[in-house]
């Protein structure tokens, strides 16, 4: 226990002697805690928002050009190539998905803004999200849409003005009526999601022709194994046409944005950054103190004491740095997070594996700092102390 | 008697090649235990350099050192490090521990000694502060006690955990008379009562009366040993 406390304790006396030099690195280990958080944050916020349309889709196997880099982003194929896959007779139904970007006209302000439309046949139910669920019968309608409750604040407080009764709008300068709202969620791609049947899609763009699609969604018959289905289906494809399982399209919108878009790239920049800053700071403290304290070292040396006592003193201080400074860098972050989710509507969760990923790397950056200061202990030389 | 301290012609030079300077040439001497020996002479003449490797801080290669009965010629680390802890070391500079009160830079000697408790260790520190007349300075910090306190706090740091061996080299050089005075006083006293012997170098030829040897090295050889 000695081996550890004495060095420790000693850390801990150093460590409060200097305030001033104490709140400065803790303030470095805060800083480097707070951008750490706040990038690793966006970041899963942007991944769990890419993949939030896609998680919601209800189908086994689903079908995308091969030039599609996310489903946000769709390069459209023939729809006989979906209607191919229906030959297998373990495939039950197949549904093309149509998504397209269009401005939406805010109701009260008439500004337009762009969001993302979803069209497809309501009876084939395929997004699993209740209220789209329900009102399959109300979309058959001419001309009505849903809307994304969560959609961004700019595009109105749709929800009150339905119940005021105002419910007519405009969608790539085509008007039609909203009829009720889902709850999905924003994402990079998209502010705002209305879902519509594949009829009133086409009403909206007059220029799209039904035959070709972004999407295609296919079920397959209880018991029927998706993987062999899919290599099979794969086999009679079109080379151009991607085959997706669930969990493969998911994967594929997040490493769209991990490594397509520069995105996860500066994300990962931004974590850098934040932990080479709290680095040089911690490295600077703990520096300056073996420096100061040279002459004091090399005459505990001189006395007996052996080169590890005083690694240990170091390892110690940047351990106490690391504490001090999570802590209000945690509890900062909490606040920032809460602030994130009211201002600009992202899902920012503070998850215990967040936790404990920025713990480790505030831990391991404290570590390297102690790594780098330690070849200045060889400088306390109980030789040169007489 | 046996020789606590066992020198026989060392020989040291820095540097290597062109640039070889000797400075302990041939030295032999030896201390016995509870001696008091005080090491004068010029500037440069090789005296902190002597106490060097006679503590165990400095690799000597040629000649012969025992220390506590360990060859320290090419020796290793460990035989180094165990003369060290049975040596105490008094510097010009006191070199506590700025933000340790006396009593915690005292009880550091004591660290090392893993089979005592805590409390033992702060008993005998304050003991020794107390011997050294500062039993009512435990609790301050080096930077509230004058320069002559400070010196017995490091006098105190290096006697508490009763070092066979105490090496100072110029103890008194920051203190003014009557404080070095003291400070040397204390330390001879305490010495005797320990048994400890002491090497002490020095410039200070008023407090050549504690001594019961004094030797004078010269251009790195021992004149009058
Ligand atoms: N680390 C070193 N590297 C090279 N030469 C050194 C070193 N330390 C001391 N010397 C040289 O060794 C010689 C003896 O130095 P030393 O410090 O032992 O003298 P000293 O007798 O203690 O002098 P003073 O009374 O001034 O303290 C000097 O000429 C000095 O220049
Ligand atoms: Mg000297």
């Amino acid at each position: 226990m000695t081996y550890l406390y004495f060095p420790a304790r000693l850390a801990w006396r150093q460590l409060v002697h200097d305030r001033t030099k104490l709140i400065a690195a803790i303030f470095g280990v805060l800083f480097a805690c707070v951008l750490v958080f706040m990038q690793l944050g966006f970041k899963d916020s942007l991944y769990a928002s890419a993949a939030s349309a896609p998680s919601r889709l209800s189908g086994d196997l689903f079908l995308m050009h091969k030039q599609s880099e996310a489903m946000w982003r769709p390069v459209n194929f023939k729809r006989s190539e979906l209607m191919r896959t229906l030959g297998h007779p373990a495939v039950a139904q197949v549904s093309p998905l149509y998504i397209a970007l269009a401005p939406f006209k805010n109701i009260e302000t008439e500004v337009k803004r762009t969001l993302m439309v979803y069209g497809f046949n309501p009876d084939a139910q395929l997004f699993d999200i209740n209220n789209v669920r329900n009102m399959h019968g109300e979309l058959q309608l001419k001309d009505t849409v849903l809307f994304d409750e969560y959609s961004r604040p700019e595009f109105g407080p749709i929800r009150q003005l339905l119940e005021a009764g105002q419910n007519v709008t405009e969608i790539n300068d085509y008007k039609l009526k909203i009829i009720g709202t889902f709850q999905l969620g924003v994402s990079f791609a998209a502010d705002g999601n209305v879902v519509t049947s594949d009829l009133n899609f086409m009403r909206i763009f007059p220029n799209k022709k039904p035959g070709d699609i972004e999407l295609g969604v296919i079920k397959l018959h209880p018991g029927a194994s998706i993987k062999q289905v899919q290599a099979e289906l794969s086999s009679l494809l079109n080379e151009f046409v991607n085959i997706f399982t669930f969990e493969e399209l998911l994967e594929y919108e997040k490493l769209y944005w991990s490594n397509t878009a520069p995105i996860g790239f500066i994300f990962g920049f931004g974590t850098v950054m934040g932990l080479v800053v709290g680095l040089v700071i911690v490295y600077q403290i703990l520096f300056t103190d073996i420096a100061n304290y040279r002459n004091e070292f090399a005459t505990l040396k001189a006395m007996g004491y052996q080169h590890g006592y005083f690694i240990r003193v170091v390892f110690a201080s940047a351990f106490f740095l690391a504490i001090l400074g999570f802590i209000p860098g945690y509890i900062l972050s909490l606040g920032l997070y809460h602030l994130a989710e009211s201002q600009i509507f992202m899902p920012m969760p503070m998850s215990f594996s967040k936790v404990t990923t920025v713990f480790f790397f505030i831990l391991s950056m404290c570590a390297t700092a102690s790594f780098l200061a330690i070849r200045k202990l060889k400088d306390a030389n109980p030789a040169d102390m007489f | 008697m046996p020789a606590l301290i066992d020198v026989h012609n060392l020989d040291f030079s820095f540097g290597s090649g062109e640039l070889t300077q000797p400075v302990l040439k041939n030295v032999t001497i030896s201390i016995n235990k509870g001696e008091v020996v005080l090491m004068t002479g010029p500037s440069g003449s090789g005296k902190t350099t002597f106490l060097t490797i006679i503590g165990g801080l400095r690799q000597a290669s040629n000649g012969s050192v025992k220390v506590l009965d360990q060859q320290l010629i090419n020796s290793t680390e460990q035989v180094k490090v165990k003369v060290r802890q049975q040596t105490g070391y008094i510097f010009q500079q006191h070199n506590l521990l700025k933000p340790l009160t006396a009593l915690q830079n005292v009880s550091m000697t004591l660290e090392m000694h893993n089979h005592m408790t805590e409390r033992e260790r702060l008993t005998q520190a304050a003991d020794m502060l107390k011997a050294v007349g500062l039993g009512d300075r435990l609790n301050y910090k080096p930077e509230q006690l004058s320069g002559g306190q400070r010196q017995r706090v490091s006098i105190a740091r290096a006697l508490v955990g009763k070092p066979r061996i105490v090496l100072a080299d110029e103890p008194t050089a920051s203190l003014d008379k009557q404080s070095g005075q003291d400070a040397v006083g204390i330390l001879k006293q305490l010495a005797k009562e320990l048994g400890t012997t002491i090497l002490l170098v020095t410039h200070d030829y008023r407090i050549l009366d504690i001594a019961d040897r004094v030797v004078e090295l010269e251009d790195g050889m021992i004149q009058n040993a």
